[in-house]
């Protein structure tokens, strides 16, 4: 008796009709979809993107070549040499950060004394050809360079739970 | 200048081949664009089912996103597969494409509006739409690839047995209205909604929508396809503009069920109000082709709130359920329907 229940209760097609139900009710609901280019979600201070390094409000270059990230870097994508400069600092000659070998893991910003290399919030870089995805000393200033008010205004929000 | 136009129109007409040929044009050039719309419609409604937008990027709210997917389509190069035989490989596609246009030839839209007015026309349909499936079989049988084998053989057991019980729902129709000819069958519905057949064949009426997605190879019953366990099915090996005949035919089909659908069960053109006191003489309870497009939509659009809603059944569970479930259903229900014919409880063209 209870099987003849249960099957005759199968062909009223309840099921499909609560699922059914529950689409159409989707349907009507405001879509989650974020229209990338035009709208963005909202990223963490913290994020890793590009790298960059940073200079004092005076424009001298705050890397010391120091190599403390050339030696914490899991992937060994940093490559440092340096010299002493004229007026007697340590300075770098190369400074070379292979993005092909980076893990974007944050270790170098954590280990740099003077909050010279940093990874910014900057993403949507590309490259054309294999060679520019070595980011030369140059480029890693330029980058600091154009998101300075950036990376400090980042620093600053989060200076609090460091 | 009208006089003119009037004895060009009377020529045309007079011209039998001519007039058919635009006939012809009439039905299938809105047909194509409904296919276009329809895929359009599809990741639409899908999109919004999932709670995600669809299409929004080609033309306002991605309208013209079909014809970007046609464009592509027919730029791309059609791949022969090195070991397939050309000959049917190419032939597969028009196989399946042609009995699913070849069959709105005794769709009536309307009480005139209707290309061949066959008496046979059930018949006809039935025929037309079983061929489709040979498109299925050679194409996979064709392309010389183990997925593309699998689909076809799985299509081929699945639409064979969704057959039969699609069969035997419109057998229930046949008894009631007594004729196989369409125009007739929506005529001896007349009378309003209560004396379409959805009511007096309402098991028959929900069995004949599930042959119908299991005809039409759709979601889930697209064992055929089955793009998860078998890649694409039957049309792996399908590329560019021959892909899109594929296409083409498949969304043809949905149309055609659909239509089908609200003509033997739900009245075809007929207004759901006809004969209510209330509305008069109006439009609205008048019979047109509005109302059988209307009801067109309506299954053409449950085709896609199926696939946003099923998981794909597995090949034993189409099978058992063909066989075992709809097929006794239909054979009972059409013998009930033979009762109500003899006692009279249904009666034809009240």
């Amino acid at each position: 008796m209870k099987r003849i229940i249960e099957y005759l209760r199968s062909l009223m097609l309840l099921e499909l009709l609560k699922g059914m139900s529950l689409t159409m009710r989707h349907m009507f609901r405001y879509p989650i979809t974020i229209n990338y280019p035009e709208e963005k979600t909202p990223k963490s201070v913290r994020f890793r993107g590009l790298h960059a390094l940073r200079r004092y409000p005076n424009g001298e270059e705050r890397c010391i070549a120091c190599k403390l990230c050339e030696a914490v870097c899991p992937a060994l994508a940093i490559t440092i040499e340096s010299t002493q400069r004229e007026d007697g600092s340590r300075r770098t000659t190369r400074y070379d950060i292979d993005l092909f070998k980076c893990i974007f893991c944050g270790f170098c910003e954590e280990s740099c004394p003077v909050d010279s290399i940093v990874e910014t919030g900057f993403l949507e870089y590309h490259f054309e050809s294999p060679q520019e995805a070595i980011m030369t000393k140059e480029k890693l200033l330029a980058v600091g360079d154009r998101f300075e008010s950036e990376i400090a205004e980042n620093r600053k929000r989060d200076a609090a739970y460091r | 200048m009208l006089d003119m136009l009037e004895t060009v129109f009377s020529w045309i007409q007079s011209q039998y081949l001519i007039w058919t040929l635009i006939k012809i044009l009439v039905i299938v050039v809105p047909l194509i664009t409904a296919v276009a719309f329809y895929t359009y419609f599809e990741r639409k409604v899908i999109g919004a089912m999932q709670i995600r937008l669809g299409p929004n990027r080609v033309g306002p709210f991605g309208i013209i996103q079909p014809f970007a997917d046609v464009f592509k389509l027919l730029l791309k190069e059609i791949i022969l597969p090195t070991n397939s035989n050309r000959f049917l490989f190419l032939l597969a596609p028009v196989i399946s494409m042609a009995p699913a246009f070849a069959a709105w030839a005794v769709i009536p839209f309307n009480d005139f509006l209707v290309l061949a007015d066959v008496d046979a026309g059930l018949i006809y349909v039935l025929a037309l739409t079983s061929l489709s499936v040979y498109g299925v079989i050679i194409a996979g049988w064709a392309s010389n690839s183990k997925y593309s084998f699998l689909g076809a053989m799985r299509a081929a057991a699945q639409t064979v047995s969704y057959e039969i019980s699609m069969g035997l729902a419109l057998v229930g129709v046949l008894i009631l209205a007594g004729t196989m000819n369409l125009r007739d069958i929506v005529l001896a519905q007349q009378g309003g909604i209560f004396d379409w057949y959805w009511l007096p064949l309402l098991p028959l009426f929900v069995i004949y929508m599930i042959s119908g997605v299991a005809e039409t190879n759709r979601a889930p019953f697209d064992q055929a396809e089955g793009e998860s366990e078998i890649v694409a099915g039957f049309h792996v090996e399908y590329s560019g503009s021959s892909f899109a005949v594929f296409f083409l035919a498949e969304y043809a089909n949905m149309i055609l069920i659909s239509a089908l659908t609200a003509i033997l069960f739900l009245g075809g053109w007929l207004s759901p109000f006809e004969g209510l006191p209330v509305l008069g003489d109006t439009f609205l309870a008048e019979g047109s082709i509005v109302w059988f497009l209307a009801k067109t939509v309506v299954f053409m659009f449950m085709f896609l709130w199926y696939r946003a809603t099923f998981p794909r059944y597995r090949y034993d569970q189409i099978m058992r359920l063909g066989w075992k479930v709809l097929i006794p259903i239909t054979l009972v229900w059409v013998m009930l329907a033979s009762l109500m014919t003899v006692l009279g409880i249904v009666v034809k063209g009240s």
